[in-house]
């Protein structure tokens, strides 16, 4: 267990998809074989138990944890399809005050030394629930889409993610990550779109992934299975075991497979970092 | 009109890069440093409305940000019967 990583996916700007992909990043990695928990920070506003599907077995929660009042194994709600995969709840009725530094040092520890992967879902903006989830990561996941504003709050969120860490202050550096989401290739081809090409070199930041726009992703959310488990030769439950891949190391070329012909078209030629 | 239609054609999406790009320089730059321009805003109003009875109303303050220089305006429409108070200070 010594080689457990914190993962953080975040982005600043909300409604581009941090929960989504946190939970199909997440089952991706836990089919593979590795032990993941996946972790809302968004104390308030929890949503991954919802996109997990897990919505009515949450007894308790993270502040529970922090606070001491119920035991880590007490919280851990357990996947019914992938058994190394694990989810630890936010709450729902608490603020965002309730989470101390030294509360989710004390759990992402304890998490460390139980998993392979920590994968922290971080709240939209940069206040403390966003800088809480990124604080103990190793690793960040930034999601963008390839629009003004979502490129805008990343290069901010990098900016944090390059001071404000725990890695930050002690003179390392958080591994980062792009995530593109919600891409539509022919929009970016006619010109309406950001390309991929321009997002990238404008936060000079190594890309991830390409998760094309896709109906798949709010069927998904609709029956509460990750994109990665309930539709898994969907475009973008390709894309994501592809980034899920890439993030444990593996050199995979970059492609943005495609709903409507079936198969990845458009390489790239470019390979993540 | 020949290079608006070029740029019509090439969609919208060169005018969004050169705009982060252009936004981002600057973010980059002034990052975790106080907003100077604000600040002296501020002071000046400050200055201002000790001396002049002014309604918020009556401030406009612009400012713009080009590439190696920014500007700040400030127009304050002071009311006659205000004089009185000027030449006092004075």
């Amino acid at each position: 267990m010594a080689m457990a990583k914190v993962l953080v996916v975040t982005s600043g700007k909300g409604g581009v998809g941090k929960t989504t992909s946190t939970a199909a990043l997440g089952a991706a990695l836990a089919q593979s074989g590795k032990k993941v928990v996946v972790v809302d920070f968004d104390v308030g506003l929890r949503n991954l138990d919802l996109v997990m599907g897990a919505e009515r077995r949450v007894v308790y929660d993270l502040i529970n944890v922090v606070q001491g009042s119920a035991k880590l194994s007490q919280a851990l709600i357990r996947d019914k399809r992938i058994d190394t995969l694990w989810l630890l709840p936010a709450s729902q009725t608490r603020d965002k005050d309730a989470l101390t530094e030294d509360g989710v040092a004390r759990v992402i520890n304890e998490l460390r030394g139980k998993f392979d992967w920590v994968l922290c879902d971080s709240p939209a903006g940069i206040e403390r629930g966003a800088t809480l989830a990124m604080r103990y990561a190793d690793t960040a996941v930034i999601v963008t889409n390839p629009e003004v504003s979502s490129v805008r709050d990343s290069d901010r969120i990098i900016g944090l993610l390059d001071s404000k860490t725990d890695r930050a202050e002690k003179g390392q550096s958080v591994e980062k990550h792009i995530l593109i989401t919600r891409y539509d290739a022919a929009r970016a081809a006619r010109g309406e779109m950001l390309n991929i090409e321009d997002v990238l070199e404008i936060l000079s930041t190594p890309l991830l992934g390409i998760i094309p726009e896709s109906e798949a992703v709010l069927r998904a959310s609709n029956i509460g299975s990750p994109v990665t488990i309930g539709n898994v030769t969907s475009a973008p439950a390709r894309a994501y075991h592809d980034a899920a891949r890439r993030l444990q190391g593996e050199k995979i070329p970059m492609s943005i497979p495609n709903d409507r012909k079936g198969l990845f078209d458009k390489l790239f030629g470019r390979r993540a970092a | 009109m020949s290079l608006l239609n070029l740029f019509r054609r090439r969609g919208t999406a060169p005018v969004a890069r050169e705009r982060l790009q252009v936004l981002l320089a600057y973010e980059r730059a002034t990052r975790g440093q106080p907003n100077l321009l604000a600040i002296l805003r501020e002071e000046i109003m400050a200055v201002i409305t000790k001396h002049v009875a002014v309604e918020q109303d009556n401030i406009q303050v612009r400012m713009d940000r080009r590439d190696n220089t920014s500007t700040i305006e400030i127009e304050v429409e002071i009311p006659n019967s205000s004089r009185a108070v000027f030449a006092a200070a004075s």
